[in-house]
């Protein structure tokens, strides 16, 4: 028996390198080329809490994830990690989708795999930093879902108690399984890959899905599947002074606080 | 884009305190209502929170849908998502804002995905404009590397939803002689919407140190604050000026800051009268996060970063030289 579980991740650029990252005016496209790619921060916090249920309660971690060709690197460090097995939803047809067409995606997938009983995510990721996906993909398969979760605890096998983070504070949440709950990065600290891990990454499941394994209809995946879409890419006008202080580190400063007093500012 | 069907806003209170995000909508919508020549309604949730959909009326609302409960002291995201997809599908309205706090990040996804349509998250503007001749509802987003911004629409499903931060908009006007009709909405509240997902209890926690939503001064390291090795350097500044810390994700990511103070675009969005970046390049996720701020200081070795866009004043220089400096100066500046 035991809990069957299931991780959502998704490789993002590294964070480090964000102002290298280019958008092209004319396409829209995201320059990402050369920069480093890691999974998700928060998602390795939602893998350890999957990994910690099934040491609890015994079962099966999957983690699937939605991406290119690459992806697959951050499938195998998530089995590296002690995931049981991986799923890579790789297709052109997946390109371009929004975070409905997203959702719809793993949706379709999910179903193709069966029954979870909890399905964990990062709150959000560091690229685009919605944290859509979680909510849209438990309204889809009808179950219940928290954003937020900092900490949860089982009452019992079924049910399952939860401090979800507000502004200043926290709401203490109860939910009954199966349920999708989004974690923050202060639920726990995510293990590093062991040795051991490592080895058997090759013995383990990694499936590559397109679009027909899952059945999903053209129409609700991918850019035809996504209600929003991008319309251009515009420089911001931020009306900002940009005046850059002249003269020995003394004098910078010196400036600096007499600009400061002229515009009010201290 | 169409002349009928009303803009709503999704408005927010806790415990009967009303959440200032919902204003700032309301002044947005007040703006787009006129231009579109439409109804602006907002839609409040809650246990005897007559008096919070008042306030919507003095902000604009010309209509306030009120769904009341004694079970709805807190959120309830089963009975919420599917009370708000039921009144929204009754009155078609075509557009619908919601301010992206902790619980409306939440709400919102659920809500536009039972209506299977359209939603931006984290919008930094509004506004009615046209893509290849046709009209449209303009949502505004930002883009990667220096100032560039995208702009994003939802041609087709609708209601079309968006989602903007606490902060990001001006905030609007109060004038109590506005009118408004507020129409209680039967709720219609079932045990089955508590049966699988309920809210116990709510607990807050005030914020150590200075609070940094309402800051007169915010001081905000980045990764170059390595250079110094801590942060401290960066408290001293914002004691001077009696301001409040704040730092970039690479600064959070390195224990510098709680989570609670990190400025960007997963995290909080800070206008105070003067924001001082310190050792941070200029991504568009973080810039998005100070873009209200009255005057912008910033601090960078690397003369081509694309903060020095972003400011009103730039110094060009070593951390390690210049803070120092700049705290000795304004310590001597305030003592005398």
């Amino acid at each position: 028996m035991g809990l069957e579980v299931l991780v959502c991740i998704k490789q993002v650029p590294h964070p480090d390198h964000f102002s290298e990252i280019r958008l092209d005016v004319g396409s829209g496209r995201i320059i990402r080329e050369g920069i480093p790619a890691i999974i998700n921060p928060l998602d390795r916090n939602a893998l350890e809490e999957g990994l910690r249920v099934k040491e609890r309660f015994s079962g099966r971690v999957t983690v699937i994830s939605m991406g290119p060709p690459q992806a697959q690197k951050a499938l195998e460090e998530a089995l590296a990690m002690g995931a049981d097995r991986g799923i890579l939803l790789c297709d052109m047809a997946f390109a371009g989708a929004d975070t409905l067409a997203t959702a719809n995606t793993l949706f379709y997938a999910i179903r193709k795999l069966g029954k979870f009983d909890l399905i964990y995510c990062g709150n959000e990721t560091v690229d685009s930093g919605t944290a859509q996906v979680g909510p849209q993909l438990a309204e889809l398969l009808d179950i219940p879902q928290v954003s937020g979760v900092r900490e949860g605890t089982f009452a019992d096998e079924k049910i399952l108690e939860v401090k979800r983070a507000l502004e200043h504070g926290y709401m203490k949440v109860r939910l009954k399984l199966p349920a999708l709950l989004c974690v923050t990065r202060d639920i726990n600290r995510p293990r590093l890959p062991t040795v051991r891990n490592i080895m058997e990454v090759a013995q383990k499941e990694l499936i590559i899905w397109k679009a027909k394994d899952i059945g999903a209809p053209p129409e609700s995946i991918g850019l035809k599947g996504s209600p929003t879409c991008a319309a251009g890419v515009y420089e911001h006008k931020t009306g900002r002074r940009r005046e850059i202080m002249q003269g020995s580190t003394k004098e910078k400063v010196q400036r600096t606080m007499a600009r400061l007093k002229e515009l009010g500012a201290i | 884009m169409s002349n009928s069907g009303e803009i709503w806003v999704i408005g927010e209170q806790r415990r009967g305190r009303l959440e200032e995000v919902s204003l700032e909508l309301l002044s947005k919508g007040t703006a787009l209502s006129q231009k579109m020549g439409v109804t602006l309604s907002a839609v409040l949730l809650g246990d005897e929170v007559e008096e919070v959909a008042r306030e919507f009326v003095f902000h604009g609302a010309e209509k306030i849908y009120l769904l009341e409960d004694v079970r709805f002291r807190y959120y309830q995201s089963e009975a919420y998502t599917r009370l708000l997809a039921g009144v929204i599908k009754e009155h078609g309205p075509q557009i619908i804002l919601i301010g992206a706090t902790e619980i409306g990040k939440e709400l919102a996804p659920k809500v536009a995905a039972k209506l299977g349509t359209g939603l931006t998250a984290h919008c930094i503007d509004l506004y009615v404009g046209e893509v290849d001749a046709v009209t449209h509802l303009i949502h505004v987003v930002p883009g990667w590397g220096g100032n560039l911004v995208m702009h994003i629409i939802c041609p087709q499903r609708r209601p079309q939803v968006v989602t903007v931060k606490p902060g990001v908009l001006p905030k609007p006007v109060r004038d109590e002689n506005k009118k408004g009709k507020i129409i209680r909405v039967k709720s219609d509240v079932r045990d089955q919407d508590f049966s699988r997902i309920e809210t116990v209890e709510e607990v807050e926690e005030p914020p150590k140190g200075k609070a940094l939503e309402s800051a007169d001064v915010v001081v905000c390291g980045g990764w170059g604050m390595n250079a110094l090795g801590d942060f401290s350097k960066v408290q001293e500044l914002a004691d001077i000026l009696g301001g409040a810390v704040a730092g970039t994700r690479p600064a959070m990511d390195k224990g510098w800051v709680d989570e609670a103070r990190m400025v960007g675009q997963s995290g909080k969005t800070v206008s105070p009268g003067l924001f001082v970046s310190l050792g941070a390049s200029g991504a568009m996720h973080y810039t998005t996060g100070f873009m209200g701020s009255k005057v912008v200081l910033a601090v960078d070795e690397n003369p081509q970063a694309p903060i020095f866009q972003m400011a009103d004043i730039g110094v060009v220089g070593d951390l390690c030289e210049v803070l120092p400096c700049l705290i000795e100066e304004l310590k001597k500046d305030r003592g005398g």
